[in-house]
């Protein structure tokens, strides 16, 4: 049972992982806190939804869910954040909120407000291992999603491109006379976020067999969450936080019931902030935040 | 007036506390992303003194306002260890809290949510408002504002020049959240009726967006973004299911051609000729 209720846990938290490197990258780079991703992710999920509910196959689902949250996201980039750059971080991020509001409105009228249902007979596969059954759809949750941390993190860490993120990161005055390109990283960065958050709304949709316009807030809050208690500028932290986060709310449901689960997520975070402010794998500096 | 109107009236005074509220906050150069829960707070409190205790609602408000003012202390403190866009996800992460908390109180309704308020009248709503209002046009004038938008401004010079940042950063969250709790209360005993769900992010973010959008330098600018905030998706009735995403399009527009917000100082100034004083 408790073993179940792990194998449950890593697969919502794999989904928490992606969405929560999805803010990471936007927010270790360039201190905004982009609401809009949330919205992204839903997105990817309908997209997702709209492709396999055709009969089509997961990884074609997959490609369009991602590529249309990439073009979203630059679309956001170029028009909500680009021109505000300068501006105190509210502002940014208020204009996403802009973006996350136009994206819910058009998705409710496109697809309704009522929950889409996944057919079941799609992924319905199990094995047993012991006490412990494992449908097919946890494993190509939790696979896809180590595949694509595992490919951010080699982007972030070994190639040029991955440099000048972090170098942009640490500082981007001195990062520019150096001769990094700021407006290609922050496209870069704003890219990225798209491909994930999009991955990650199919992921859910299948996790849940269910999707619904407002899934973004909920699980958009939680990945902030996340973020947080990964540390925002490691790309590892969130591998780590992710599953921790999703097992936590498994089990105090499975024990402590369903409604005390946000107190126990949130409650994490505030704790991780104040006790450990750089994230469970250090890195972020949270107390030398910009202002706002 | 209708009661269509009045009850739009109602809302905007209320939204326009809770953004004042944010504003209080945000002029110590500290993001609240959870005000909401003070305003959770503060309804829940008001309702359950004049339902269970039959307080008069005057004293349930001013009641509710202090417990909050309190409870805003109390997180101001932990809060002073962190800075810009942490300490909002950490204020957010308080308001879910406070969501999630009232969602298990069963002693208030729980999720079932909490009723019994007397109905209160639009003219209570807005001498709360206006009062507010008129305090806070007062503070600017005080020598402690000052020494809020210096905290705003520079903390660490501030700090060198003798200031108590400490004590300003943590009153301002008192006061805020007092603030805050009174729209709660006024929110609570005009809807007769409330529930956990009513003060999640969204209400958080709908006090920032007014205080940004109608001029996050001068007090009276949350009174234009508040009431632009609820009349625009109503002025944009004709565009039926689209009219949210045509809200949107107009904040992103709002925001990309006048980022100081609608109401600066200087068009403050020439509309109050004040301009011509000077």
């Amino acid at each position: 049972m408790l073993l179940q209720q792990l194998v449950n846990g890593l697969t919502l938290g794999a989904v928490y992982t992606l969405v929560a490197l999805s803010f990471s990258l936007v927010m270790g780079i360039l201190s905004v806190l982009n609401i809009a991703i949330g919205e992204l992710f839903m997105l990817g999920g309908y997209l997702g939804f709209a492709i396999i509910a055709r009969g089509l196959p997961l990884p074609l689902a997959m490609a369009v869910a991602m590529l249309g949250a990439c073009v979203v996201a630059v679309i956001i980039q170029k028009i909500a954040y680009e021109p505000l750059r300068d501006a105190p971080l509210i502002t940014p991020m208020l204009s996403t909120l802009g973006f996350s509001i136009i994206l819910q409105n058009v998705v409710t009228n496109v697809w309704g407000s009522d929950p889409l249902q996944l057919p079941s007979e799609m992924f319905d596969g199990d094995f047993q291992i012991g006490p412990v059954r494992i449908g097919v759809m946890q494993i190509v949750v939790i696979g896809v999603t180590i595949i694509l941390v595992g490919a951010v993190a080699y982007l972030v860490q070994r190639t040029p491109a991955g440099r000048a993120l972090r170098a942009i990161a640490e500082n981007r005055d001195v990062a520019r006379l150096l001769g990094v390109s700021v407006s290609k990283t922050t496209f870069l960065a704003f890219a990225i976020s798209g491909l994930l958050a999009g991955a990650a709304g199919v992921l859910i949709s299948l996790h849940y067999a269910a999707i619904t316009p407002y899934i973004g807030v909920d699980i958009g809050l939680k990945a902030i969450a996340v973020m947080v208690i990964g540390g925002t500028t490691r790309v590892w932290g969130a591998l780590l936080a992710g599953p921790l986060i999703g097992i936590a709310e498994v089990l105090t449901i499975a024990y402590g019931g369903s409604q005390i689960r946000d107190l126990v997520v949130y409650g994490l975070m505030i704790l991780i902030l104040l006790l450990r402010p750089q994230g469970l794998l250090g890195g972020a500096r949270s107390d030398v935040g910009q202002r706002v | 007036m209708s009661t269509y109107y009045a009850g739009l009236f109602a809302d905007i005074g209320i939204l326009f506390l809770g953004a004042m509220s944010v504003y209080i906050i945000l002029a110590t150069g500290q993001l609240s992303l959870g005000n909401a829960g003070f305003m959770g707070i503060g309804a829940y409190l008001a309702s359950f003194l004049t339902v269970e205790l039959q307080w008069p609602l005057t004293a349930a408000l001013i009641a509710a306002a202090l417990a909050a003012a309190l409870i805003g202390v109390v997180v101001g403190f932990p809060a002073l260890r962190l800075k810009g866009i942490y300490l909002a996800i950490a204020t957010l992460g308080f308001g879910e809290m406070v969501r999630s908390f009232l969602l298990n109180f069963d002693r208030m309704g729980g999720s079932g949510g909490f009723h019994g308020m007397k109905h209160v009248s639009l003219a209570t709503i807005w001498l709360w408002a206006g009062g507010i209002l008129v305090l806070i046009v007062l503070l600017e004038r005080s020598r402690l504002w000052l020494h809020m938008r210096a905290v705003h401004d520079d903390e660490i010079a501030a700090n060198l020049v003798g200031l108590d940042t400490t004590a300003t950063k943590v009153g301002a969250f008192g006061f805020g959240a007092a603030v805050a709790a009174i729209s709660g209360g006024l929110f609570a005993h005009h809807y007769v009726y409330i529930e956990p769900g009513n003060f999640g992010f969204e209400r958080s973010i709908d006090f920032v967006l007014a205080v940004i959008l109608g001029g996050s330098t001068v007090g009276p600018g949350a009174l234009i973004g508040a009431g632009l905030l609820v009349l625009l998706p109503e002025w944009l009735r004709f565009l039926a299911d689209w009219r949210l995403a045509a809200f949107g399009v107009l904040l992103v527009l709002v925001l990309l051609t006048r980022r100081q917000g609608i109401l600066d100082k200087p068009l403050l100034d020439r509309l109050t000729f004040g301009g011509l004083r000077a």
